[in-house]
C-alpha cells in the first residue's frame, strides 16, 4: 500500500521535474514569457492595490455623508456651546465634532504662505464650525435637516459634504469594475499563452509521447507533466507580477506620502494585501493549468 | 493465447494489407512470421498490439478481444506486450538506463525496484556497462539490444519484434537471435517478424508465412499451435 502511494507520489514528483526541466532548458525564452505574462497580469493586480489603499484612506465612512456647519462670526463662546448641546440632542445626529474659531486659525497659521496672509487680517476671520455625522444618509432626509439647521439663529452656513462622497464611491465602483473586468481578460491572454506554450511543448516532445503510448502510457501520464508546466508558468507569471506591484508600490510611496500630506490626508501606500496576492497567484496557476489543459485537448488526440 | 479469426485489414477499400488470417499460437512459443516486404508481417504485430484495429474478424490477445477493447483499456494491455519496433524508437536525448527504465516509470514500479529491473535487463542484452552512454554512441547491435531491453523490462508475457535483426551483419545478428531464444527458452512467447529464414532455424520454430497480406501454407516448418 505505502509502495503503491510511493509511486503514485514519486510518478507526480517525476512531472513536476520534467516540468521544472523544460522550464530551465530553455532559460531565455522562459524568462521573455514569464515576464510578458508578469507585466501582464500586474496591471490587474496593479489596479487592486491601488484601489485597496483609495478604499483605506479615503476611510470607512468616505461614503457616510457629512454636514458642515458654520456660525456666524459675532456668536460668542456660550452661545456656540448652547448651540452644541442642542445639536447633540437632536435625534438625526449621530456624531458631533466641534471645531473652535481658535483651533482653526492655529491650523492655517501653520501652513506656509497663509500665515502672512493672516497676520495682516486684523482679526480671526474663521467662523465656530461643527461636522455633523447624520443618523441617515438618504439625499431627503439631509437636505431636510440642513435647511431645518440653516433656520437657527446664529447659523450661518449649512453645508452638505455628501457629494464628493457619493462621487468617490462611484468612481470606486467602476474602478472596481474595471479591476475586474482588466483581470478576466488578462486571464484569458494567460490561458491563450500557455496554450501556445503547451503547443510547443507537445511538439517538440512528439517522438517521446508517442513511444510512451507504444509502452503503455495511460492519458493522464502522458498530460500529467504538461499540466505541471502549465500551472508552473501560471504560479511564477503571477510571483512576477506580485513583485512588479510590490516593485511599483515602493517606488511610489515617496510621491504619494508627499501628495496625500498636501492634501492633509494620513496614510502610506501599502503594497497588494495578503488575500488580494493569494487570489493572484492561485488565479494566474489555474489559468495556466486551464489553458494547458485546452491545449492538450487540441493537440494530443490519439492518432487512430 | 493470441488467436487471429478471419482477420483482414484494408489501408484502402481495394488494398488489403491482410486478408481472411486465420490461426493460433500457444504461450511460450517461438514463432516467426515470414514473407516478402509488404507482405503484411508489421501489420500483423500491429494489430496484436493494439496499434491497428482489424476490419473485420477477431483478434485475441490473453483472452481480450482486441477489436472491442477501448481506449483507455490499450496501455494495459500493451504492458503486457514487449514490443521491438523495426525503427527501435529509443529517446535520443535519454542515456540508455533511463530508455530502458521507460515502459517501469510508466507503470510506476517504485524507483528502487525499477533500478534494479532495468539493470537485470541490460545486463540480459549485455549492456550494463552501457548504462550512462546515450544512443547516439551505440552500435547498430547495440542500439538494437537496447531496444530488447526496454521490451522486457517490465517482463512481458508476449514479445513481439518487427525485423530486429535489419541491417545488422551476420554475426551481430545472430547475437541478436540468441537474445530472443533466451527468452522463448524461459516461457516467454515470442513472434518475430523477419525476411531471414535461418535467424531460428536451429530452433525449428514455428512459421507463418505471408504473401499479399494472405498465409501461405508452410511446408517447411511446424504450423503454430502444435
Amino acid at each position: 500500500m505505502i509502495e503503491a502511494i510511493n509511486a503514485r507520489f514519486s510518478q507526480h514528483a517525476k512531472a513536476m521535474g520534467w516540468a521544472l526541466r523544460r522550464l530551465v532548458v530553455a532559460p531565455l525564452p522562459t524568462l521573455l514569457s514569464l515576464l510578458a505574462i508578469s507585466i501582464t497580469l500586474a496591471l490587474p493586480a496593479g489596479g487592486q492595490m491601488l484601489l485597496g489603499n483609495v478604499l483605506r484612506i479615503a476611510g470607512n465612512d468616505s461614503v457616510t455623508p457629512q454636514i458642515s456647519l458654520f456660525l456666524a462670526l459675532d456668536t460668542d463662546r456660550r452661545t456656540a456651546e448652547l448651540i452644541g448641546a442642542r445639536l447633540k440632542n437632536l435625534p438625526s445626529v449621530r456624531e458631533l465634532r466641534y471645531v473652535p474659531r481658535s483651533e482653526t486659525l492655529k491650523r492655517f497659521q501653520a501652513r506656509e504662505g497663509l500665515a502672512e496672509v493672516l497676520a495682516v487680517l486684523p482679526d480671526n476671520p474663521f467662523p465656530d464650525a461643527f461636522v455633523i455625522t447624520p443618523r441617515e444618509d438618504g439625499t431627503a432626509a439631509l437636505e431636510q435637516l440642513r435647511d431645518e439647521l440653516g433656520r437657527w439663529p446664529k447659523v450661518e452656513l449649512v453645508q452638505l459634504d455628501s457629494d464628493w462622497a457619493r462621487r468617490l464611491d462611484a468612481l470606486l465602483r467602476l474602478g472596481r469594475t474595471g479591476v475586474s473586468v482588466l483581470g478576466v481578460l488578462l486571464g484569458l491572454g494567460l490561458v491563450a499563452t500557455t496554450f501556445t506554450t503547451i503547443r510547443l511543448q507537445v511538439l517538440t516532445q512528439r517522438t517521446e509521447i508517442e513511444v510512451s503510448r507504444l509502452l503503455g502510457a495511460t492519458d493522464a501520464f502522458i498530460r500529467r507533466p504538461f499540466h505541471y508546466f502549465g500551472a508552473l508558468l501560471g504560479l511564477l507569471s503571477g510571483f512576477g507580477a506580485w513583485l512588479i506591484v510590490l516593485a511599483v508600490t515602493l517606488a511610489l510611496r515617496g510621491p504619494v506620502a508627499e501628495l496625500t500630506g498636501l492634501y492633509g490626508i494620513a496614510g502610506t501606500l501599502r503594497p497588494l494585501a495578503v488575500n488580494d496576492s493569494l487570489i493572484l497567484i492561485g488565479f494566474s496557476a489555474a489559468m495556466g493549468w486551464l489553458g494547458a489543459a485546452l491545449s492538450l485537448l487540441r493537440h494530443l488526440r490519439e492518432p487512430s | 493465447m493470441i488467436r487471429f479469426e478471419h482477420v483482414s485489414r484494408r489501408y484502402q477499400p481495394d488494398i488489403a494489407a491482410l486478408l481472411d488470417i486465420t490461426f493460433e499460437i500457444d504461450t511460450g512459443q517461438l514463432v516467426l512470421i515470414g514473407g516478402h516486404s509488404g507482405a503484411g508481417k508489421t501489420t500483423l504485430l500491429k494489430l496484436i498490439a493494439a496499434i491497428e484495429r482489424p476490419d473485420s474478424g477477431m483478434v485475441m490477445v490473453n483472452g481480450q478481444n482486441i477489436g472491442d477493447l477501448k481506449p483507455a483499456a490499450i496501455p494495459f494491455l500493451r504492458r503486457n506486450l514487449g514490443l521491438v519496433f523495426q525503427d527501435q524508437k529509443l529517446l535520443f536525448d535519454r542515456n540508455v538506463f533511463e530508455n530502458t527504465l521507460l515502459p517501469l516509470s510508466i507503470a510506476g514500479f517504485p524507483p528502487k525496484e525499477a533500478a534494479r529491473r532495468v539493470r537485470a535487463a541490460l545486463d540480459k542484452v549485455g549492456l550494463l556497462k552501457r548504462e550512462r552512454a546515450l544512443p547516439v554512441a551505440l552500435s547498430g547491435g547495440e542500439q538494437q539490444r537496447l531496444a530488447i531491453a526496454r521490451a522486457v523490462v517490465n517482463r512481458p508475457g508476449i514479445l513481439l519484434a518487427d525485423e530486429p535483426t535489419a541491417h545488422l551483419d551476420p554475426v551481430t545478428a545472430g547475437e541478436v537471435a540468441a537474445i530472443f531464444r533466451d527468452f522463448h527458452q524461459v516461457g516467454v512467447t515470442v513472434l518475430v517478424a523477419s525476411y531471414d529464414d535461418q535467424l531460428f532455424a536451429p530452433l525449428a520454430p514455428s512459421r507463418l508465412l505471408l504473401n499479399h497480406g494472405t498465409l501461405m501454407p508452410d511446408a517447411g516448418a511446424r504450423p503454430p499451435g502444435q
